[in-house]
């Protein structure tokens, strides 16, 4: 690696130029691909709403059944 | 010229963690029409429980629902069960769809999906149906 160094300026110049290419290259990447934690994170916000899993901390299987009222 | 490079790479090394936690921001999902489809789906819900407790219908790997178990559904409910069905998972792509779109990447509705499809059946209550890894029903 630093026989690469050596071997002149215009090679230094290259890395110059590319390191900073490369962490532009990298937030790009990042971007493309769904973040996982964040997906799951709305994805139960989601599920609580739909399923009312938050609400008075019953969960809906312990919920009496439709047409039955408290 | 070494200083240089010792600096770029610490500049590197500093902002590549930053660049991945803002990656790992949340995802937008307040949007008029992700409340219009939640919403819906929760009032379906009220009618759903009851067939995911006796069986009748099971989550499947890919985010939806699905009859598992026509037996369990007297004959005059059926076709009101399978509507239930049709609507929910009509509901549920629209979801995924428009929760990708809100983020500016429609490309993602499959990974959104997948993930809600682990999410729902990580999250469903005991008794419940799911669709486990061989594509067999499993009770949780």
């Amino acid at each position: 690696m630093t026989c690469l160094f050596r071997s002149g300026n215009r090679n230094r110049l290259t890395l110059a130029a590319l390191l900073p290419a490369l962490l532009v290259a990298g937030c790009v990447t990042i971007n493309i691909y769904l973040p996982a934690a964040a997906a799951e994170k709305a994805a139960d916000k989601i599920i609580d709403e739909v399923w009312q899993l938050k609400e008075g901390g019953a969960p809906a299987a312990a919920k009496p059944a439709p047409g039955e009222t408290k | 010229m070494k200083l240089f490079w010792s600096f770029m790479l610490c500049a590197f090394a500093v902002l590549l963690p930053a660049v991945n936690a803002h990656g790992q921001a949340n995802l937008e999902i307040n949007t008029p029409a992700i409340a219009g489809l939640q919403r819906s789906m929760q009032q379906r819900h009220a009618q759903l429980a009851p067939y995911y407790a006796s069986g009748a219908v099971g989550l499947t790997r890919d985010g939806n629902i699905a009859l598992r178990d026509a037996n369990a559904v007297p004959l005059p409910q059926r076709q009101q069960v399978n509507a239930l069905i049709a609507a929910e998972n009509q509901d549920r792509g629209a979801l995924y769809r428009e929760v990708a779109r809100a983020n500016g990447h429609p490309e993602w509705e499959t990974d959104i999906r997948n993930t809600f499809g682990q999410r729902w059946i990580e999250r469903a209550p005991p008794g419940w149906y799911y669709q486990s890894a061989g594509g067999t029903w499993a009770r949780k």
